[in-house]
């Protein structure tokens, strides 16, 4: 299994010199599975650049998982290349939401006076799903949803295949239900997606002091992203969903704190263009 | 050793919030298990939760030998809020006696309801006990 990360960047897209070393793209990650298949993380900008290089690859089937709808998290799939393009299919998998269908929600984006095309007309074959409550598989990968701290329906996912286990929460504030280190595993939420992982990218968009002016937003500290880490036993620790106003050198001292917390854990910040393999 | 269940968001977040309330609180999974009960709980029922521990609702409840308000009946499983609240998956509210752990007689109102998550999946139950 093969990570490219296309986009790392939380709530807004931060282009610009202070932020050429990690990216100013919102978060997009490419999954290439050992099968053959290809899943996507996130349909922030990032998603742009990854469309024009699956269509030069002469993709066709693309699965594409949503944590959730926030703007970030979306507003790359209208320009997202593979929907333009009728030999693809293109199956989303999202939230259960107890009002609208997945389609229906992201239509929004899809209409005036957001955007002038609608979703009806794209060229690919779409298709939506709600994250089933089991977990299922998707060109051999083991796949699981689950819902976590975050501002209206949101899930994180942990994606299982022979070379490993990745899980995923890019957006998510554990702490909002309770202090971690003080609670039994089975009491954390996203300690379903995360436990014993190989690789977790984990929201860590604020410094501890910062963090505390904006509890409640559906964000952790890197304080909480070290503390969940320790908590669920993953093994690896990538820091993600950067905060927009944090310049390269901000997220540098970012990523120093997480490592003086974290010990041998050794975090490290994702950034746009990294490749993580696994095993 | 046994795998670990992880609970539900819903019941994480029902868990925070009744820790934070005067109220006494109990929570029961999408299997009938008790999960929680908060601190006010303990208070009324004279047992701590540590001490307890999860386990099935209705071995919980019958341990403190629930019985009409007048105290001459027995309260049968199926008349108790939570168990209707659980089977059902309606609230329901009941005036009754239990003898807490102490050995106290004491009347309570039980306001049970049922806990749906997004795309209306069940996943427990909540109740709260009233002094009355």
């Amino acid at each position: 299994m093969r990570l490219t990360i296309w986009g790392c960047r939380g709530s807004l897209p931060t282009p610009g010199p202070r932020t050429v070393e990690y990216g100013g793209n919102t978060s997009c990650i490419e999954v290439a599975l050992e099968s053959g298949g290809l899943l996507v993380l996130d349909a922030g900008t990032g998603i742009r650049e990854l469309g024009l290089h699956l269509v030069e690859r002469g993709v066709r089937q693309v699965h594409l998982l949503l944590t959730h709808l926030h703007l970030d998290h979306l507003e790359g799939l209208r320009f997202f290349a593979p929907l333009w393009d009728e030999r693809v299919t293109l199956d989303i998998w999202g939230p259960p939401s107890p009002l609208l269908s997945l389609r229906e929600r992201i239509s929004r984006s899809f209409s005036p006076p957001l955007f002038p095309v609608d979703l009806g007309e794209v060229d690919a074959h779409v298709r939506f799903h709600d994250v089933p409550r089991a977990v299922w598989t998707i060109g051999g990968a083991s796949l699981t949803a689950r819902l976590v701290v975050h501002p209206g329906p949101t899930v994180g996912y942990r994606i299982e295949t022979e070379g490993g286990s990745v899980a995923y929460l890019p957006d998510h504030e554990p702490a909002l239900a309770g202090a971690i280190a003080e609670k039994s595993r089975d009491w954390i939420s996203g300690a379903a997606i995360a436990a014993d992982a190989d690789l977790l990218l984990h929201d860590s968009q604020f410094f501890e002091d910062e963090y505390e002016a904006r509890i409640g937003w559906g964000h952790s500290s890197v304080a909480d992203a070290v503390a969940f880490t320790r908590a669920v036993g993953a093994r690896r620790l990538v820091l993600f969903h950067h905060e927009p106003s944090h310049s390269d050198s901000s997220l540098e001292r970012l990523e120093k704190r997480a490592q003086e917390l974290a010990g041998e854990l050794a975090p490290t910040l994702a950034r746009e263009g990294m490749a993580i393999e696994l095993p | 050793m046994p795998e670990t269940r992880y609970k539900h968001l819903v019941l994480i977040l029902a868990r925070e919030l009744a820790s934070s309330l005067s109220t006494p609180t109990m929570i029961v999974d999408e299997r009938g298990c008790l999960v929680y009960y908060n601190e006010a709980a303990e208070a009324v029922v004279g047992r701590r939760f540590a001490e307890t521990g999860e386990m099935p609702m209705d071995d919980w409840t019958a341990s403190f030998a629930p019985r009409s308000i007048d105290g001459a009946e027995p309260l049968p499983a199926e008349a108790r809020p939570a168990r209707i609240a659980f089977d059902e998956r309606r609230p329901a509210h009941e005036r009754f006696v239990i003898r807490s752990a102490d050995g106290v007689d004491r009347e309570l109102a039980v306001t049970a309801f049922p806990l749906f998550a997004h795309s209306d999946e069940f996943v427990g139950i909540m109740a709260i006990f009233w002094r009355e």
